[in-house]
């Protein structure tokens, strides 16, 4: 039932169109604007795009004046904005007033003055008549036979294998981006003896530095901020200490690697590498803040929540002679995100 | 104008801009490319803006972009700050960083460029979501705009990527975070993830490469593949001249609307000065990406509520929601909490990029289509997009999931569980519903073509009974409603002949059947009228 409306079928029966209440009635007639009809309302438009085009003007002298009074630092209180920057402030504004201006002129124009008749264009297929398409394919053939390609198999495949080999030539030159990984991601600076470093104090921790509770971010001994690898170095080494009751440690292994209750993971969180920053002290739950993977340090920094895939390494510490701090080697399983070769 | 005698004039008499006219042609061919061009006609809906929005953002982010590489330095050695933000005086970070807060400090100016080309970027990317979407629920995506949408896509695409990489350039602690979240990605890739992430950061993560590497890419690669695009997208807008909406006199032969010079020149050209006004307005007003506030990037420290920008933030979703799943087996670990994430990415993108092909393949309609669908005929394709959307937008709830918990003081855990079979389960519901508001409306045009407009004027008859007079259409909204297609879908056919022998159906085939029953099959539209029982209801009103 449908399809006797369909525009092929309408226009087959032809006769008909006349009795089809729903035949296309054609384009509707043009409505004349005010400003068609009315000499006043044309000029009373003119006049208006002229104000936006002037309003422009002004702006862009209002921007090159704002440039050279507002002194690059102003700081100026602005309602209901707030203390922002009196430079960006005006740059901004003028700049923007000076180009929706001409905008807003340009659109005004259009929309009042100019022909507002509607046309219709005709449509020409995209695809070609027949002619074209088999002169283009008698060409093609022709081009094709004298080349010889088909023919000369020879040429042909030398040619294929030529222009498949060339590139591995700019494939190679990739080759030294960078350095293989080698067991580069298996190891940190931590070594024995190494002292851990109070980040915020710079001096070696003691036991008694670190009050149950308290989450301290820790660096091994030695590195510096000015040295050039610091930012590769911290990426991997960089620590978190806590201290725990003993007994609220339920993993074994974390017991025997704790000081006094006083444990050491590492900061970088084993989902995507984001250093974990928030520590709840009553469950002793810390959270990465980048995306929510959640661990328990008091059994063995496991996953309890979020994508994270395996819990966070654990370095080995104990205190030295002197009574700091000082780890017992490095991680024994690589810190950060997964790779294919971790195991 | 130019009448044969012109040319026997002496030499300097025509005006000069026909001269330079003249000169261009001799060389450029300019009257022949005039004569298709300048009065070419454009059809008028607000929606076709979308596209112009883009266009516009993109040339605003090139302009602002070049100034920006004026003064910025991709360059990771590190200096001590001891510019005129004193918060951050005789603090380590890198050049990048460091040329940053001179362009947002002691260049006057340079803030503002700096926030227009972030704003700009963000409209850029939104407006070509939008302009998509708008494509694809009016169907102006079938042949033959198949390959510009797809352009289109590619546009879309890499305008994501290039984003990223921009606002990873001024190394700060939010976008150097990101980085690092990249590096956690590219290492879950197996067997070579490791080797990519070398060479990707010339070392390890950090190293003193990616910077300098992401600013190759970000203001010459990427752009110059994006421009090439560009105009091969614009070229087949014009070659292939805009669609339409139907309606009367609007014909799938012919283009209705005002021609290029002057109206759509006035028009569109003015419309780059408001869009652009508008940006330049906003960036005096919004601060976007304070990068001063975050400090520099340093691998063992972070802020919260730490977000991408807001197209990332749908890639964002995918990893927040996905299970940490880690298999690890002979040796090697999967990292498929990482992984899969990382495939699903483009693979949900991609769908909506190749859904043309997909659409063409299943209804087998080969002819070309200049009229557009209103969405409500299509109801499967409006339902497959809506569906799309409601996945987009789940993803970008859970991928802000600490936003969410603590602004609406929710459980994290619970976004995160209701996101995850929200992912599974929103877009079928969203399908669904889809689909049957289009039929209702589909229902409300019929009821619209056969009862005519409720006036709201109640008449009293003599009998005392009160009915609502119906105002019949005019016969252009008529024509409006009824001139879409209501396509049939594809059979196979009887698999016995009429001799008895058995004729091979492929397995190809019946699955294509039963999309094409799924797309235009039942319960997917409600027929149209018909002129006879419009006129059958017509004459019967005169007896009422």
């Amino acid at each position: 039932m449908s399809e006797s409306t369909l525009p092929s079928e309408r226009e087959a029966h032809g006769g008909e169109l006349a009795e089809n209440p729903f035949a296309d009635p054609g384009l509707p007639p043009h409505e004349p604007r005010r400003q068609d009809i009315d000499e006043k309302a044309a000029k009373s438009s003119e006049r208006t795009v002229a104000l936006l085009f002037t309003v422009s003007m002004l702006a862009t002298i209002a921007f090159i004046a704002s440039y050279v009074i507002f002194p690059v630092g102003k700081v100026v209180f602005i309602w209901p904005i707030g203390h922002i920057s009196a430079l960006n402030f005006a740059l901004g504004m003028t700049l923007g007033v000076a180009l929706f201006a001409i905008g807003a002129g340009a659109v005004h124009w259009a929309r009042t003055l100019m022909s507002d008749v509607e046309t219709a264009a005709e449509r020409h297929p995209i695809e070609a008549d027949p002619e074209t398409k088999a002169q283009v394919l008698a060409d093609f053939a022709q081009g094709a036979q004298e080349s010889q390609l088909g023919r000369r198999k020879l040429i042909r495949n030398t040619m294929f294998g030529a222009l498949a080999l060339v590139p591995l030539s700019g494939v190679m030159l990739l080759r030294d981006l960078g350095p293989l990984p080698e067991d580069k991601l298996r190891h940190t600076l931590w070594s024995k003896g190494m002292l851990i470093i109070n980040q915020n104090t710079n001096q070696p921790l003691r036991p008694e530095d670190v009050a149950v509770g308290s989450l301290t971010f820790a660096v091994p001994d030695g590195l510096e901020e000015t040295q050039s690898d610091y930012q590769e170095q911290i990426a991997k080494a960089a620590l978190m200490i806590v201290r725990l009751a003993p007994e609220d440690i339920k993993d074994k292994r974390e017991r025997d690697w704790a000081h006094q209750g006083i444990v050491a993971f590492s900061k970088i969180c084993t989902h995507v590498g984001c250093p974990i920053s928030l520590y709840e002290q009553q469950t002793h739950h810390v959270l990465c803040p980048c995306h929510q993977s959640t661990f328990d340090l008091s059994d063995g920094a496991r996953v309890i929540f979020g994508p994270a895939g395996h819990a966070l390494p654990q370095l080995r510490i104990s205190v030295n002679n002197q009574g700091y701090l000082e780890a017992l080697g490095d991680f024994e399983e690589p810190v950060g995100p997964s790779f294919w070769e971790r195991g | 104008m130019s009448t044969p005698t012109d040319t026997t004039k002496p030499r300097g008499k025509a005006p000069a801009g026909e001269r330079v006219a003249d000169w261009a042609d001799g060389r450029l061919g300019l009257y022949g490319l005039a004569k298709a061009n300048m009065r070419k006609i454009f059809p008028d809906h607000w929606s076709f803006m979308l596209g112009e929005v883009s266009l516009y953002s993109f040339i605003i982010v090139i302009l602002t972009g070049v100034y920006l590489t004026l003064f910025f330095h991709p360059s990771m050695s590190e200096v001590t700050y001891n510019g005129t933000y004193a918060p951050l005086q005789g603090i380590q970070m890198s050049e990048a960083y460091a040329s940053t807060l001179h362009i947002s400090f002691d260049v006057r100016g340079g803030l503002l460029m700096r926030q227009v080309h972030h704003w700009a970027a963000i409209v850029f990317v939104a407006a070509m979501l939008v302009h998509m979407m708008r494509v694809f629920f009016t169907g102006a995506f079938r042949k033959p705009r198949e390959l510009n949408y797809l352009f289109g896509f590619l546009l879309l695409f890499l305008g994501m990527f290039d984003g990223f990489m921009g606002y990873s350039l001024p190394d700060d602690l939010l976008s150097g975070t990101g980085i690092r979240f990249m590096e956690g990605a590219v290492l879950s890739v197996p067997i070579v993830g490791t080797y990519l992430s070398f060479f990707l950061f010339g070392g390890e993560f950090p190293g003193h490469d990616v910077i300098p590497r992401f600013y190759t890419i970000h203001v010459l690669l990427i752009p110059g593949i994006m421009a090439g695009l560009l105009v091969a997208h614009l070229i087949l807008v014009f070659y292939h001249k805009h669609t339409q909406f139907p309606g009367p006199g609007r014909k799938n032969t012919n283009v209705v609307g005002m021609p290029l010079l002057p109206v759509y020149m006035a028009k569109a050209g003015g419309f780059f000065f408001l869009v652009f006004g508008v940006i330049a307005a906003i960036s005096a007003l919004v601060s976007v990406n304070p990068i001063w506030s975050y400090g520099p990037y340093r691998p063992d420290q972070v802020s919260t509520d730490a977000q991408p920008d807001w197209y990332m933030g749908y890639s964002e979703g995918l990893i927040r929601i996905m299970p940490g799943w880690e298999i690890n087996l002979w040796g090697h670990t999967l990292q498929l909490g990482v992984f899969i994430p990382l495939v699903v990415f483009p693979l949900v993108l991609g769908f909506i990029g190749l859904y043309p092909f997909f659409e063409s393949w299943v209804t087998g309609d080969k002819r070309e289509h200049h009229l557009l669908d209103r969405p409500r005929n299509r109801p499967v394709r409006t339902g497959i997009g809506a569906a799309w959307i409601s996945l987009y937008l789940i993803l970008l709830v859970a991928g802000g999931n600490d936003i969410f918990a603590t602004r609406f003081h929710l459980s994290i855990n619970v976004i995160t569980w209701v996101s995850r079979i929200g992912f599974f389960v929103l877009p079928v519901v969203v399908f669904l519903a889809t689909k049957r508001i289009a039929l209702g409306l589909q229902r409300r045009d019929r009821d619209k073509i056969l009862h005519g407009r409720e006036t709201g004027i109640i008449k009293r008859l003599p009998h005392g009974e009160f009915i609502e007079i119906h105002e019949p259409l005019p016969q252009s909204a008529l024509y409006t409603l009824t001139s879409h297609e209501q396509p049939k879908p594809l059979e196979i056919g009887p698999e016995v002949d009429e001799n008895g022998v058995e004729r091979k159906v492929g397995r190809i085939a019946k699955l294509r059947a039963r999309l094409s029953q799924a797309m235009y099959g039942r319960d997917t539209q409600i027929p149209k009228p018909t002129p006879e029982e419009y006129k059958e209801i017509m004459s019967g009103h005169g007896h009422h």
